[in-house]
Parts: structure tokens; C-alpha cells; sequence
């Protein structure tokens, strides 16, 4: 491959804002909102604020290995913000040839049980490779999807069809699902956000066998100058990571029906929503909830050094 | 006298007989009991028969049933005729099932940890990764004690060649223990000459054993606990029979909470730490932060807990992933790789259709296959290859190949037969298929396997399945001991003096605040009821009086038991009227299911006649003067159970407490209402007063009159010795409230002192006579009296609050 490898750098500021019409006693909270390391991203920088100031926070890794913050917070409060702050260089991927990738029979014939021994990466394709909550293996996602995997289909071809076919069939209405919204439901109606789409094409994928997992993350809000604006920006976002032999996971972006490049910042990943969720919790009392959520994604001229950026936490 | 019990018995030949050999002849190890049973006669085991049956309903022994709509409890059926196993045959058992209990508890640690042998290719990833009850957030756990499989239940059954057989391995929440020691409770009772003479292994050392085990990581006086998912599951029951075995409290999720990384149980003296959980709820369901999180039974925070080694599951959560029959095939390997060693029992060929060519064998020998769903979440299914006709089989193989991973093959499997007692027109004994529960539980010195355990037999010879679901009844078994010393028989008489030095050691057992509060409702309901019932009682008693009777549908009216124009009957039995008496009575019955352990049999047996009661009424078959007799003498019984037979702790107090501001709300309103206007009670009026008050007696007693309205007062407010009286629950209250205030609690009780004493201090001197005067005092006295009233529900409010704070529901954000 010889195209010229790119970087570029980013701040984050990702806001969670609930506010209780009575105080709450007591909580737990999962967070899942520090921007994970891999391959093509590094986080500079991380830092979390949060108000109120009293509570329990635990760091960890989750079963996916990512960061995940455990809260819990003693003593009625009326409401909970979450900020989280970060730093984060992103690297193109190598642009890999769709055809060059194995034969998705072959590799649905790979990942069945044979009683045969597995590389650690072929167990971790095999972890996205089963029902989640929001990944059901059903009959009606494998038709769905079964004209963008024709008879010998490199898979990386296959899928990259099938996130077409989401983006042209599927209308982006935002608004109109919520966090459980069931990609059954997504199917029929045709209509959906970030989230549900990725949620149909890792159903799709899994209903054929293959491995595919999701990814939470965010998109940059100032496009480059000339392109068009990417759909999904000021808020979370989601995409898909399927997995294609010899190049591993590939990541792909069925809302935009572009490949995972630079404008892509990923925060975790997991088997859906339900396992990366950047933040959920259990309160006692409260009443009745709002929550509002605020993300800001801008990109720096070069890489932020030190002072210039340190924040006031 | 004797009687040859196996005379119409027959022996088949293609199943296994437990009792006679294929020649026909009786197995050496039934002779003692068939000989006792031919001794006994006809009339003296059908007394036993009989007896079984009736021990069971005494002791309130059921299970719920899920498919029925009204969600009724049906009791538990046990066969007074116990399956005996020889030592030798146990022997085989016992190692058996101790050999596979480590082989899992190794298997669980494994894929929640190091997942060698995913890596090696000796079980399938899809098979683990793709079941519901594999939780990921478990990943990486190390449970307290170390133990992935602290309890583990599996189903055996013999195969025509006579060896023992396993069907299913159950590693989420073994049920079925607690029964078994309920059986053998009974038979005991039933059959003892004879067990002694068989000198028959007890039963006890197991559960001390587990008892052991939950409170082996106690500090400074922490709990241990059972959680039930609540009363309408299936097997309630026997969580709260072996919570009070086992001398630990039967909890619910919102009993319990998180804090700092430790469990608690939410007590009405405040947080108690809990150390170790008997769990009978499904794993994915025990923490809404991050497992499940629609659900509502859970305890939010509780894995982070177990992580930090603060609390121990029995079983821990997560080892649910090995329920699944799709397992069977692969255990042998793994415990070759494992152990290198041979599985001992030998377990019903099966085959995972997610391997491929197990598909294609299942494919092709369909016929002489069973087909059942793998994953626990699916919906529950049972294919017998040979039923299902041509041109259904052809669709059902498509869909199995479409998901090949949620079906799992069995060779078809025949159980083999034991005798069961049959009544219909003589009483005989008929053969019935059976299958044998086994469980074991972790000690220090390895596992311990429970003697014998649950034998569950089908409603009919020739079944392959066996579930109390369907049908089936349970017996008793009985291993027999080969060295002939009389220790064990000593030892079975133990099992009662461990049960007092459990309660000894729970001295101090907290009262969780939930159920405290509905302690606290059920005391207020059962007299709401009551006063309802002798209201309607008494006035219908006048109905012939027309002078009296409009009057006195005021009053049953402003109790909500009468509606303008209506039958009596159709207003205060109408069960989905706000208020009515069968709705009271509604409530009751939920607050009692809520405190079910708490209650004595006889108690709860008591609270369902009521409701039989309270449907006959609402029918209008019965003649509803005597239905209000026979519902009073039920409550009246129920009033003495809670004196009697409850354990009159702070709980206990709570209920008292109850009542008593329920009985003094009642008094003060009904008076109230009768003065009100401030005219003359008529005579007949005050008799019917003192007959609602239960106090005609005491009445006459005392004053040798006819009533006046200064003494029938002067005794309903005044005379704290009688006990319907507002004096009596000014005292009663106030006795129960410094005993509960030792909780530290400070009186919340002022404003209803000041509020009685406003009417007891008051001079009953005016209020004789018809002036003008003696109106305006009656009507006063009504005022004071509805402020009465008003107290007692705000002092119920404040009181709430004070002692039921913790009980709060927990709610789910919405995750974003």
C-alpha cells in the first residue's frame, strides 16, 4: 500500500446532563466515555469532571478491554453532569482492497466449530459472533442481507454492499427511535439513527455467520473545507467493525456509507449499545428524569501540548 | 391382614423396574418395606397414604404454576412410597456426581477466565458466547471461596441396561433441595419403624453443610441471606422453607443494597452488611447497572461487590451457562483434557447441532431423536423425531439449519418404573417412569453429596419427560446404609436440635424494611376487614327495623360498602370497587403473600379460606348472614395466629401498630358519624353501636341497663380494659412505640395524644338530653372525634417515613 499515512488531532468535550424533579438518594453509574487506544488512535490526553462532586469512581478495563468508569454517588442530589474532556490523534487506516479479503463462505466455514485450536484473534472474532440484546440472529436480517453476499463474495466486498444498501434504503430521521428501539422495528420502517443502523448491519452480518461488533464513538463537526458535512456530527456516534480476514476488523460507517477514516474519533466497542453505552445508571428516588447531551468535536491545527490546554478540573 | 401390594403390578421389559429383577422377583433392598407394608394392612397405609398428603397441606407446601391464569398456588404432590437405592448402587452415584461437579466448577473458571479451552478447540465458543447466561461482565471474576459451583443439582436417570444416566446439569439456581428435605420430613413421620430398621442415610449433614458454606465469610454479626425473585415464582415455596431451615432471612432485590462496594440489607433500624447470598434469581437479572437493565429485581452495583470479594453467590453469577443439554457431548472431552480422567456417569448421547456434521447425523436419524431448544431464552420445546409427520419435518429441518446452534439432538431415552400409590376405586399401586435429582455442595473437603435427593415421577408410565410442571408427583429416597451402626438413626433427630442453635445464632435477626411495611399494612387491612365485616354483620341484623335502617346504610355507605340503590351484597363484595370489603380484603392477601414467611401454615390456610370465603360472598350463593359469621371466625382465628404464632418482634409490633390505629380510625369514624348531627341516638341506634363494637356484653355486664348514650360512650372511649375501645389504642399503641423507639427512633406521636385526649378528657355529662346545649356538645365531640381521625392518618404518614424510608424502588436512567 502506498499511500501516505495522515494524522490528525483532536479535543473532545462529551457533556451528559441528567436533571431529577426530585433528589435522588443514591446511584450507580456505568460509564463508558474514555476514547480507547488502538492501532490507528491515540489518546493524548483524558480527563473527567463530574458534578456532583461526591461519589465513589472506580477505573477498569471491561471484558472488550475498554475504560470503564464505575460511579456511585451517596447523598441526595438533584442532578448529575458528566463531562468528559479528551485529546485524541487519529491516523488514516491502510486502505484496504475489498477484493483481496477472504470469501465470506469461507469464513463463515473458518468460525464454525470444527474442535480445532484458535489464535486469540480468531476467539475474539468469535466473541461478535453470536445474539446480543440488540443483535438478534434472525432469519429476516440474513434475507436482508443476502443479496450483498453473492455466491464466492469477498466478505470486505459483501459488507461494504450491505452498508450501502442500509444507507440508500434507510431514511436518517432523527428522533424517531429511542436506545431500545428494535432493529426488527428499523427493518420495517426504514428509518432510524446512527445507532439502529449500525445495530440492522451487525444483525445482518451475524444472521450470515460473520462476526461484526459495534463501535461508539464520534464524528468531527467541521467538515473539511469543500466536503459536505458528515451526518451524526454534535452528538455520539456509532458505527459498525466487521471482521475480514487478512485484514482483520475493518471498521465502516453504514449512516455516512463511507469506510472508518480519520473523521471517526471511537470511544469503545462491544457486541451493541447495550455493552458500550457511554453512560447509563440505576437511581433510587428522582422522580422523573431529563437528560441532555452535548458533544464538541474540534480539530486542532497540530498536536496540543501541555499547558496551552490544561483544563480547570 | 396382610396383603400382597404388588399383586397387579407389572414388570415390563422394555424399561428398567426399580423394584422387581426381570425374572419378576422382588429386589433384596424392597423386602423390608414391602414386608412392613403387607404387615401394616390395608386400612393403616391408606391412613399413611392419606396422612402424606394431608402433612403436605398443613404445611402449606406448594409450588406455582406459571401457565395458570390466576396464579394460584397448587400444593406439592408426594408419593408416600420412597425409591430405595442400595449402598453400593449410591456409591457409584455420589462419586459420579461429586467427579462432574468438579469438572464444572473447572469448566466455569475456565470460560470466565483464561478460556483455554475455547482456545483449544475442547468446547465451542458459540455454544458459550451464544448463551444468554454467559454474563461478560463476570469476565475476569474471582469469586469468594474461589468456587464457581458452590451448589450444583443434576437429573439422572436408569437406563434399561440399570446404570444411572445423565439428563441435564444444573448450575444457575438448583431448586428442588428444600423439597426433598420436606419429604423426607413427612415420610419420616410416616414410616419411621421402618427407615430405622433400614437404617436409611440422613439427610441433614448436607445442609449444615451449606449453611456452613453461606456463613463461612461472616464478620461482626453480617448476614447471610436468600433472594427469591418474589412470591409468584414458581418455587416461592421452598425459598422461604429453606431460609427458615437454613435460619437466614428470605429477601427480595430491593431489600438489598450497594454501598461502597459492599451489600446491605435495608433494615428499620437502618443498613445490616450481608456477606453472603443464596441466590434463586436468575444471574441476568441481579444488577440493572450492568446486566439486564429492565430489570427490577435486581440490586444495582451488586458485580461490583463480587468482584471486590465483599459478598459471595451461591451460585455466582454467571454460572448459568452451563444449563444447556448442548454441554452433554462435550464434558467427556473436557475432562479428559481437564483431568485426564473418564467420566463416571455416563450421560444420554447428544449431539450439538452447531457442529456440522452432528447436523447432518441428526438429519439423517431424525426418527429416533428427541429435539430440543439449547439456550434457556428460547422458547421451550420438545420434538419427538418420529411424531412429526413428512411434510413438517421438511420445513422444521430448514429451520434448523438456518440457526443449527439452537437445537440440540437426544437419543431417545426410556426412564425406568417405580411403583406409585394410586387411589381411585381401591387403593393400588400403579408403575410410573421416574428420574432422580441429585445435588451437591462445596466444602473444604470437596463436594458433598446430598443422600438420596428428589425423585420426580410422571402422571403416567410410559412418559420420557418428567417435570412438576406437568403433572408429575415427587417421591422420597431413601439410600440404604450397608454397615449396620445405629449412629445415623441418633443423627436424624439432630436435624431439629441444629434448627435451635440456628435460632440462637440469629437472635438478632433484623426485620428488612419492606417487610415491615407490608407487616405494617397487613395489620391495618386484617382490621380494616374485620370492622367492615362486623359493620355489615350488624346492620343487616336490622334490616328489619325501618326506623334504623336508612340510617344505617349511611354509615355502610361512608365505609364504601353501600351504594345508593345497590344490594348491600353487590357493593361490599364487588372486588373491583375502591374500598369495598373484598377489595380490603384484596389488599390483606397481597401484604400476606409479601410476609408469607412469617406466617404459620395454619395462618396462611386461614387466609385462603377467607378467600374462598370472600368469593362465595361476592357470588351470592350462600346466604350472606352466615358467609359474615364464618369470614368473622376466620379473622378472629387470624388475630389469634398473629398473637400466638408470630414472633413478636419490631416486625410484629409494626402489625400491631397497624391494627391498632386502623381499630381506632374505624371507632372514631363511626361515632362521628352518628353524632354529626347532633340529634338523639335512638336506643336501637346504640344497640347496634355496641354490636359493630363488639361490646354488647361487656356492656351489660357493667351497667345492668339499657344503653345511654353517656355510658355506651363513657365504655367506647373511656374503658381502656376493653379492647375496642379508643383508651385501649391510645395505650396499646403507645406500649408498642417505646418498645419500637429503642430502634432509636424519636416520637412521632404528639399530636395524636393531644388529639384523644381532646375527647377522653372531654365531660360526657352534657351530652344527655335534647337542648340545645346537649346538640352542640354532641356535634363537638363529632368534630374532636374526626380529628381523631385526621391524626391517625397523618401519624401514619410520618410513621412511613420514619421506619419504611428504605424502601424506594430503584429506577433506570435512560442510557445515552
Amino acid at each position: 500500500m502506498s499511500e501516505v499515512a495522515t494524522e490528525k488531532h483532536y479535543q473532545v468535550e462529551h457533556t451528559t446532563r441528567y436533571d431529577y424533579a426530585e433528589p435522588v438518594v443514591h446511584a450507580h453509574h456505568l460509564l463508558h466515555l474514555t476514547p480507547r487506544q488502538h492501532a490507528w488512535q491515540h489518546t493524548m490526553r483524558y480527563q473527567l469532571e463530574l458534578l456532583p462532586l461526591v461519589g465513589l469512581l472506580h477505573e477498569a478495563k471491561d471484558a472488550f478491554g475498554n475504560t470503564v468508569h464505575r460511579l456511585e454517588i451517596e447523598g441526595a442530589h438533584e442532578c448529575l453532569a458528566v463531562t468528559a474532556r479528551s485529546e485524541v490523534v487519529v491516523q488514516s487506516r491502510p486502505v484496504w482492497s475489498a477484493a483481496n479479503s477472504l470469501m465470506w463462505e469461507r469464513l463463515q466455514d473458518e468460525l464454525s466449530y470444527f474442535g480445532r485450536p484458535r489464535t486469540a484473534t480468531e476467539l475474539e472474532a468469535l466473541s461478535f459472533r453470536t445474539e446480543s440484546p440488540h443483535g438478534r440472529i434472525k432469519n429476516v436480517f440474513a434475507e436482508f442481507a443476502r443479496g450483498c453476499f453473492p455466491r464466492a463474495c469477498p466478505v470486505l466486498q459483501g459488507a461494504e454492499r450491505l452498508m450501502e444498501k442500509i444507507y440508500t434504503e434507510m431514511t436518517y430521521a432523527p428522533g424517531e427511535t429511542q436506545v431500545n428501539t428494535s432493529s426488527f422495528a428499523v427493518l420495517e420502517k426504514r428509518r432510524g439513527v446512527c445507532q439502529d443502523f449500525a445495530h440492522l448491519m451487525i444483525a445482518c452480518l451475524r444472521s450470515l455467520g460473520l462476526s461484526a461488533r459495534y463501535v461508539s464513538g464520534y464524528l468531527r463537526t467541521q467538515p473539511p473545507e469543500g466536503s459536505p458535512p458528515l451526518v451524526g456530527a454534535d452528538a455520539s456516534h456509532a458505527w459498525v467493525s466487521v471482521y475480514a480476514p487478512p485484514f482483520g476488523w475493518v471498521d465502516l460507517d453504514p449512516t455516512n456509507n463511507v469506510r472508518v477514516g480519520t473523521d471517526h474519533i471511537t470511544l469503545a466497542w462491544g457486541r451493541d449499545f447495550s455493552d458500550v453505552s457511554p453512560l447509563r445508571g440505576v437511581i433510587i428516588g428522582g422522580g422523573s428524569h431529563r437528560v441532555s447531551v452535548a458533544v464538541t468535536v474540534s480539530e486542532c491545527p497540530s498536536p496540543v501540548l501541555n499547558a496551552e490546554a490544561a483544563s480547570n478540573g | 391382614m396382610s396383603a400382597d401390594w404388588l399383586k397387579d403390578y407389572r414388570v415390563p421389559t422394555t424399561r428398567y423396574d426399580e423394584v422387581r429383577d426381570v425374572a419378576g422377583r422382588l429386589r433384596p433392598h424392597w423386602q423390608p418395606l414391602f414386608e412392613h407394608l403387607s404387615a401394616a394392612g390395608e386400612a393403616a397405609v391408606r391412613q399413611s397414604v392419606n396422612l402424606a398428603q394431608m402433612l403436605i397441606a398443613e404445611n402449606g407446601v406448594t409450588y406455582n404454576v406459571y401457565a395458570d391464569p390466576k396464579g394460584t398456588d397448587r400444593n406439592w404432590l408426594l408419593d408416600a412410597l420412597p425409591l430405595t437405592l442400595t449402598a453400593s448402587e449410591w456409591r457409584q452415584i455420589e462419586q459420579g456426581v461429586q467427579q462432574r461437579a468438579k469438572l464444572l466448577n473447572a469448566v466455569l473458571a475456565d470460560l470466565y477466565g483464561p478460556q483455554r479451552m475455547l482456545s483449544a478447540g475442547v468446547l465451542p465458543a458459540k455454544l458459550t458466547f451464544g448463551h444468554p447466561s454467559y454474563l461478560w461482565p463476570c469476565q475476569g471474576v474471582v469469586p469468594l471461596g474461589n468456587t464457581w459451583l458452590p451448589l450444583y443439582a443434576v437429573d439422572l436417570a436408569r437406563a434399561p441396561d440399570g446404570r444411572w444416566w445423565v439428563l441435564s446439569d444444573r448450575t444457575q439456581a438448583p431448586s428442588g433441595a428444600g423439597y426433598a428435605l420436606e419429604n423426607r420430613q413427612i415420610i419420616s413421620r410416616l414410616l419411621p419403624d421402618v427407615m430405622r430398621e433400614l437404617n436409611v442415610h440422613t439427610v441433614h449433614g448436607f445442609f449444615n453443610s451449606l449453611r456452613e458454606l453461606l456463613l463461612s465469610n461472616a464478620e461482626d454479626g453480617s448476614l447471610a441471606v436468600v433472594l427469591t425473585a418474589g412470591v409468584f415464582n414458581e418455587t416461592y415455596f421452598e425459598h422461604a422453607y429453606l431460609a427458615r431451615q437454613l435460619g437466614l432471612l428470605l429477601v427480595q432485590g430491593h431489600d438489598l443494597t450497594v454501598r461502597h462496594d459492599t451489600v446491605y440489607l435495608k433494615t428499620l433500624s437502618g443498613l445490616r452488611r450481608v456477606h453472603a447470598i443464596l441466590r434463586r434469581l436468575d444471574d441476568a437479572y441481579c444488577d440493572p447497572v450492568e446486566l439486564r437493565s429492565d430489570s427490577a429485581l435486581g440490586i444495582p452495583g451488586l458485580l461490583q461487590a463480587i468482584r471486590a470479594q465483599r459478598v459471595m453467590l451461591v451460585n455466582p453469577l454467571g454460572s448459568g451457562v452451563l444449563d444447556s443439554a448442548a454441554w452433554l457431548g462435550f464434558l467427556p472431552g473436557a475432562s479428559k483434557w481437564l483431568f485426564d480422567e473418564q467420566l463416571i456417569l455416563p450421560s444420554v448421547a447428544t449431539w450439538w447441532c452447531g457442529e456440522r456434521p452432528a447436523m447432518e447425523f441428526v438429519a439423517e436419524h431424525f426418527d429416533d431423536l428427541v429435539i430440543k431448544s439449547v439456550f434457556p431464552n428460547q422458547r421451550r420445546m420438545v420434538v419427538f423425531g418420529k411424531d412429526l409427520p413428512r411434510h413438517e419435518r421438511r420445513d422444521f429441518l430448514k429451520r434448523m439449519r438456518r440457526r443449527p446452534h439452537t437445537f440440540v439432538a437426544q437419543e431417545r431415552f426410556s426412564l425406568s418404573q417405580a411403583p406409585a400409590w394410586q387411589q381411585d376405586t381401591s387403593l393400588h399401586l400403579a408403575a410410573r417412569a421416574v428420574s432422580l435429582r441429585v445435588y451437591a455442595v462445596a466444602t473444604p473437603d470437596g463436594y458433598q453429596v446430598l443422600p438420596g435427593g428428589l425423585a420426580r415421577i410422571a402422571g403416567d408410565t410410559s412418559a420420557d419427560v418428567v417435570s412438576n410442571q406437568q403433572g408429575g408427583s415427587s417421591k422420597d429416597v431413601w439410600v440404604l446404609n450397608d454397615t449396620h451402626h445405629t449412629n445415623h438413626v441418633q443423627k436424624s433427630i439432630s436435624l431439629e436440635r441444629t434448627h435451635t442453635t440456628l435460632k440462637h445464632q440469629s437472635k438478632s435477626i433484623e426485620v428488612p424494611s419492606s417487610l415491615g411495611e407490608n407487616l405494617f399494612w397487613m395489620g391495618r387491612y386484617s382490621e380494616r376487614c374485620e370492622n367492615k365485616a362486623r359493620l355489615l354483620r350488624a346492620s343487616l341484623a336490622v334490616q328489619s327495623n325501618p326506623e334504623l335502617w336508612q340510617s344505617v346504610l349511611t354509615s355502610c355507605q361512608e365505609f364504601g360498602l353501600y351504594e345508593d340503590n345497590q344490594e348491600l351484597r353487590h357493593t361490599a363484595f364487588n372486588e373491583s370497587r375502591l374500598s369495598s370489603l373484598h377489595a380490603d380484603y384484596k389488599s390483606l392477601y397481597w401484604c400476606a403473600t409479601q410476609v408469607r414467611g412469617q406466617l404459620s401454615a395454619e395462618h396462611w390456610r386461614t387466609m385462603t379460606i377467607l378467600r374462598q370465603q370472600m368469593r362465595n360472598a361476592e357470588t351470592g350463593l350462600v346466604e350472606l348472614q352466615e358467609t359474615l359469621d364464618e369470614m368473622l371466625l376466620s379473622m378472629a382465628a387470624m388475630s389469634g395466629f398473629a398473637f400466638d404464632d408470630m414472633t413478636q418482634d419490631d416486625g410484629w409490633r409494626l402489625f400491631n401498630t397497624g391494627r391498632r390505629l386502623e381499630r381506632l380510625q374505624f371507632i372514631c369514624d363511626l361515632l362521628s358519624g352518628r353524632l354529626r348531627s347532633g340529634a338523639v341516638p335512638l336506643q336501637s341506634e346504640l344497640d347496634w353501636l355496641l354490636d359493630v363494637n363488639s361490646c354488647t356484653i361487656t356492656y351489660r355486664t357493667r351497667y345492668v341497663s339499657l344503653p345511654r348514650l353517656i355510658l355506651v360512650l363513657e365504655l367506647l372511649v373511656r374503658d381502656a380494659s376493653s379492647p375496642r375501645t379508643i383508651a385501649y389504642q391510645r395505650e396499646s399503641i403507645q406500649h408498642d412505640l417505646r418498645k419500637l423507639s429503642e430502634l432509636g427512633g424519636t416520637s412521632v406521636q404528639f399530636s395524636l395524644g393531644k388529639a384523644i385526649a381532646s375527647v377522653v378528657d372531654l365531660d360526657f355529662g352534657v351530652l344527655d338530653g335534647s337542648g340545645q346545649g346537649a346538640i352542640y356538645a354532641r356535634q363537638l365531640l363529632a368534630s374532636r372525634l374526626l380529628d381523631i381521625s385526621a391524626a391517625v392518618r397523618k401519624f401514619s404518614d410520618e410513621f412511613s417515613s420514619r421506619y419504611f424510608s428504605h424502601v424506594d424502588t430503584a429506577v433506570q436512567l435512560v442510557a445515552v
